[in-house]
C-alpha cells in the first residue's frame, strides 16, 4: 500500500426520505442517477432493491451494478452489498439502496450506513433511500402510532450529518392505489398490508413524521451554516453594547438517569430528542447499586453511547442524592427520570426516587417522561 | 386509567359531519402540489399525473399551463386535451384567464391547472383563479393544480422576511385545506441554485422557504389525521405534533415557564397552551399573582384556558388528554415533604400521566 499524502475529500450523502415503502424513493434515486449519468458523472449501482417494481427496474437501465456479494450464514444463502468491490472501482458516485438495512452476520460491518460512511471516507459521493420510521428517536413514536416496533434503527447523528435530506412524498391515498394495482407488492402482501401498516391513519402520521423531520433537517442545516454563525456573532456586539441584556439563553445541559429497566430505552430516545430539539448537551448516569442487573444497564449505556450521548456509572448510597450533586457539580439544567414502578399500598408512605430527586434538586427542572403505552 | 378520551358526539356535529359528507360526494375532488420555489417540478409531476389518469381511462382536460414550459412538460401536454386559457387585457396587462364557459360546456372529469394563485383582470366571473377552481369543484370537476408556498396568503408575512417580497396573488390556506390530497414536491435547492434568471432567490432564502412549505404540509397532514379520526369515530392519545401544556398556578415561576415552553414550541414546531385552574378561596395576593402570570402569557400569545372542577389533578389530566398534551409544565409544590400522609398533586400527577412528559419547574423564591 502506498501511502497517500492527503485523504482523500468526503464524500458527500444525499438520504431520499419517505415514509413507507413504494412512495417512489428508489425511483427519485434512480432519476437523479440517469441525469447524472448524463452529465457524464462516473456513477455506479452499489445496491439496489428492486421489490419487482417493472417502473423502477426500467430506470435503471443503462446504469453501471456492482453484482452484490453472496454469503452463507445458518445454512442460507443471503445477498449484500459488496462494499469492497465498489470501493475498488472508485467511483464519483454510488447508489446504495435501503440505508437502514442490518448486514448478515459475518459482514465486515454491522450495518448498511456503517458501509455507506467507508464509501464517504474514500471520497465517492453517495445517493440513498430510508424510510421515516427507521429513525431511532421516533422508533416509540411510531409504534405507538402504528404497533410496530420497528427493529432496524438508524441513529439520528447519522442522518444529521447527510448533506441533504430530500422528502420523497406520495399522498396516502395514491400509496394505497397502488397497493391495489399490485405496483408495490404481490396480491396477497398487498392485502395484509392495507389492513394493517398501510391503513390511512397510519400512513398520515408517518408521512406527517416525515414531513416534520424535513423541516426540522432543513432547520439544522440552516442553523449550523456560515451566515447563521455570523449573525450569532453579531448577536453577541449586539448584547456586548447592552441592547441584548438578560436575553441570553443559558445552553440546556440534559441529564438522563437510566435504569435496568426496560423502559429506559424509551426514556434515552426521548431525552435524546428533547435535547436535539433544543440543541442541548446530552448526558446520562446510572447509579450502580447492589442488586442492579449490570447487563441490563450496559446495554442501555451502550444504546446510550451509540446515540452521542456522555455516560457516566456512579457509585453512592444515596441515589437521588447522587443524582442530584452530579447535576449540579455539571451544570445540568434539566434531568430526565422515568417513572418510579407503582408501590404496594404500605410502601406508599414512603418517597420514591423520583419523588426525593423533585424534592433534593428544587432547582432544577425535572422531567419525568410517560411510559407511552400503546391504547388497547 | 384509560388511555384514551371517550368523546360522544351530539346530533348538531352529527348532522353536521352527514352534511358534509354529502357535499363532498357531489363535489370534484381537489389534489394540490405544493412546492417552494418555481421549477422545483411542480408542473412536471402535476400533469404527468393527469396522463397517468387518462392512461387510466379518466376524462382529463388542461385548463391552464404557465409560461415558459419546458420541453419535459410539453411531451406531456401533447398527450392530453387542453382547453387553453383566454388573453384579457385590461390596464395595458395582458391576463391568462381560464375559459371556464368551455370548461362548462365540455365538462371533463378532470382539470389541470397550473399556477392556482393567478388573479383574474377586473370584471372577470371570479377575481381569483382558485375561486375558478372552488366552482368548478363545485359542479363535479375534479381538479389537479400547483402552488408554491409563498403564493399563500396567510404565510406572506414568513415569505416577505425571508425573502423581503409579498406575493401580489395569493391563495387563503383554507383552501389547502379543502382538498383531498395534497402532496410535497421536494428537491435539493442546490438545483436551483445558479440559475441567473433573477428570480430564484439564494440558497439560505430557499431552505427557509422549504422549511416553510414542510411545516405548512405537516400542518394540512396533522388536520387531515384528525379529520379522519374524527369521523372514524377513533380518538387516539397520541400525535405526531409537540404540545405543550404550560400550567400556571400563583406560586408558579410563570416567567420561567412561559419562556421554556415558547422555546420548546419553536424548536418543535409544535403548539403550546397555557392553563390554570379556577380555585375557589384564593387570596388576593395570591389572586394577584395569577392575574400577573396570565397576562404575561397574554402577552406571548399562547392559548389560554381556564379550568374548572373541584380536583386540581383531575381537571389538568382530563384536559391535558383531551387536547393530546406531550409535555405538560408545572410548578413545584412547596408542601412540606414530611407530611406524606395525604400525596399531593404532583406525586397524583406522576402517578397518572401516563401519556405525557410531566416537566416540574423550581419556585422563583427557590432560587
Amino acid at each position: 500500500v502506498t501511502p497517500e499524502a492527503a485523504p482523500p475529500r468526503r464524500g458527500r450523502l444525499k438520504i431520499y426520505l419517505g415514509y413507507a415503502a413504494g412512495v417512489g424513493k428508489t425511483y427519485r434515486m434512480l432519476e437523479e442517477a440517469q441525469a447524472l449519468k448524463g452529465e457524464g458523472v462516473d456513477l455506479v449501482v452499489g445496491y439496489f432493491e428492486p421489490h419487482g417494481r417493472q417502473e423502477t427496474i426500467a430506470k435503471i437501465e443503462g446504469l453501471e451494478i456492482i453484482p452484490r456479494r453472496a454469503l452463507t450464514y445458518a445454512g442460507s444463502q443471503f445477498q449484500e452489498m459488496d462494499t469492497e468491490a465498489i470501493l475498488r472501482r472508485k467511483p464519483a458516485v454510488a447508489l446504495v439502496d435501503e440505508f437502514a438495512h442490518t448486514n448478515v452476520p459475518g459482514s465486515e460491518r454491522v450495518k448498511r450506513w456503517q458501509d455507506v460512511k467507508a464509501l464517504q471516507e474514500a471520497g465517492i459521493d453517495v445517493i440513498t433511500t430510508m424510510n421515516v420510521q427507521h429513525l431511532e428517536s421516533l422508533n416509540d413514536q411510531v409504534w405507538h402510532v402504528t404497533g410496530v416496533r420497528v427493529r432496524e434503527t438508524i441513529p439520528d447523528w447519522v442522518v444529521d450529518e447527510a448533506d441533504e435530506v430530500v422528502f420523497v412524498d406520495l399522498t396516502p391515498r395514491a400509496l394505497r392505489n397502488r397497493l391495489e394495482r399490485g405496483v408495490v407488492y404481490g396480491p396477497d402482501k398487498a392485502k395484509r398490508a392495507m389492513e394493517n401498516f398501510f391503513v390511512e391513519s397510519n400512513l398520515t402520521a408517518l408521512r406527517e413524521m416525515a414531513l416534520r423531520h424535513t423541516a426540522h433537517e432543513v432547520e439544522e442545516k440552516l442553523s449550523a451554516s456560515p451566515v447563521a454563525l455570523e449573525a450569532a456573532g453579531l448577536l453577541e456586539k449586539g448584547q456586548a453594547s447592552g441592547a441584548q441584556a438578560g436575553q441570553t439563553i443559558r445552553k440546556d445541559r440534559i441529564l438522563i438517569c437510566l435504569t435496568g429497566s426496560p423502559s429506559s430505552a424509551m426514556l434515552i430516545r426521548r431525552g435524546k430528542r428533547v435535547a436535539d430539539y433544543l440543541q442541548a448537551d446530552c448526558l446520562a448516569i446510572h447509579v450502580a447499586r447492589n442488586g442492579a442487573s449490570v447487563e441490563d444497564v450496559e446495554r442501555h449505556m451502550s444504546f446510550a453511547r451509540n446515540l452521542r450521548i456522555e455516560t457516566h456509572i456512579l457509585e453512592g448510597d444515596g441515589i437521588a442524592r447522587c443524582i442530584t450533586d452530579f447535576a449540579r457539580r455539571e451544570g445540568i439544567t434539566q434531568i430526565f427520570m422515568g417513572r418510579s414502578r407503582s408501590q404496594p399500598w404500605w410502601k406508599q408512605f414512603r418517597e420514591t426516587v423520583v419523588q426525593q430527586v423533585v424534592r433534593c434538586a428544587h432547582d432544577i427542572q425535572i422531567t419525568i417522561v410517560a411510559d407511552r403505552r400503546r391504547p388497547a | 386509567v384509560p388511555a384514551r378520551v371517550d368523546y360522544r358526539r351530539n346530533p348538531e356535529e352529527l348532522l353536521r359531519l352527514v352534511q358534509a359528507d354529502e357535499r363532498r360526494e357531489r363535489r370534484g375532488r381537489l389534489k394540490i402540489f405544493l412546492g417552494y420555489a418555481s421549477r422545483v417540478g411542480k408542473s412536471v409531476r402535476m400533469f404527468a399525473e393527469g396522463r397517468r389518469r387518462k392512461l387510466r381511462g379518466q376524462d382529463v382536460v388542461v385548463a391552464a399551463v404557465q409560461p415558459g414550459v419546458t420541453p419535459e412538460v410539453q411531451s406531456i401536454l401533447s398527450a392530453l386535451e387542453a382547453i387553453p386559457t383566454l388573453t384579457e387585457k385590461y390596464g395595458g396587462q395582458e391576463y391568462q384567464v381560464i375559459d371556464m364557459a368551455a370548461l362548462f360546456r365540455r365538462h371533463p372529469g378532470v382539470c389541470v391547472i397550473d399556477g392556482l394563485a393567478y388573479f383574474n383582470p377586473p370584471g372577470s366571473r371570479n377575481p381569483e383563479r382558485w375561486q375558478d377552481v372552488e366552482e368548478l369543484l363545485e359542479r363535479g370537476v375534479s381538479v389537479i393544480t400547483a402552488v408554491n408556498v409563498q403564493h399563500i396568503r396567510e404565510k406572506q408575512d414568513e415569505v416577505e422576511r425571508i425573502t423581503g417580497k409579498r406575493a401580489c396573488d395569493s391563495v387563503p390556506q383554507a383552501f389547502l385545506l379543502e382538498a383531498e390530497e395534497i402532496e410535497v414536491v421536494d428537491a435539493s435547492p442546490d438545483a436551483l441554485i445558479g440559475r441567473s434568471d433573477g428570480i430564484t432567490p439564494g440558497s439560505r432564502q430557499l431552505a427557509e422557504l422549504r422549511e416553510l412549505a414542510l411545516l405548512l404540509a405537516a400542518d394540512v397532514v396533522d388536520r387531515q389525521l384528525q379529520d379522519y379520526l374524527d369521523s372514524h369515530g377513533i380518538t387516539a392519545s397520541w400525535g405526531t405534533q409537540e404540545r405543550i401544556l404550560v400550567c400556571l398556578t400563583p406560586r408558579s415561576n410563570a416567567a420561567a415557564m412561559l419562556k421554556s415552553g415558547l422555546r420548546n414550541k419553536l424548536r418543535f414546531h409544535g403548539a403550546l397552551l397555557v392553563a390554570y385552574v379556577e380555585q375557589k378561596g384564593l387570596g388576593p395576593g395570591d389572586q394577584e399573582k395569577l392575574n400577573r402570570h396570565l397576562e404575561a402569557a397574554r402577552e406571548m400569545g399562547a392559548e389560554m384556558h381556564c379550568l374548572r372542577g373541584d380536583d386540581f389533578v383531575r381537571a389538568i389530566l382530563d384536559f391535558a388528554r383531551e387536547q393530546r398534551v406531550t409535555q405538560l409544565f408545572l410548578g413545584h409544590t412547596s408542601r412540606p415533604p414530611a407530611v406524606r400522609l395525604r400525596r399531593g398533586p404532583i406525586d397524583r400527577l406522576i402517578d397518572a400521566a401516563e401519556d405525557f412528559d410531566l416537566r416540574i419547574f423550581p419556585h422563583a423564591e427557590d432560587k
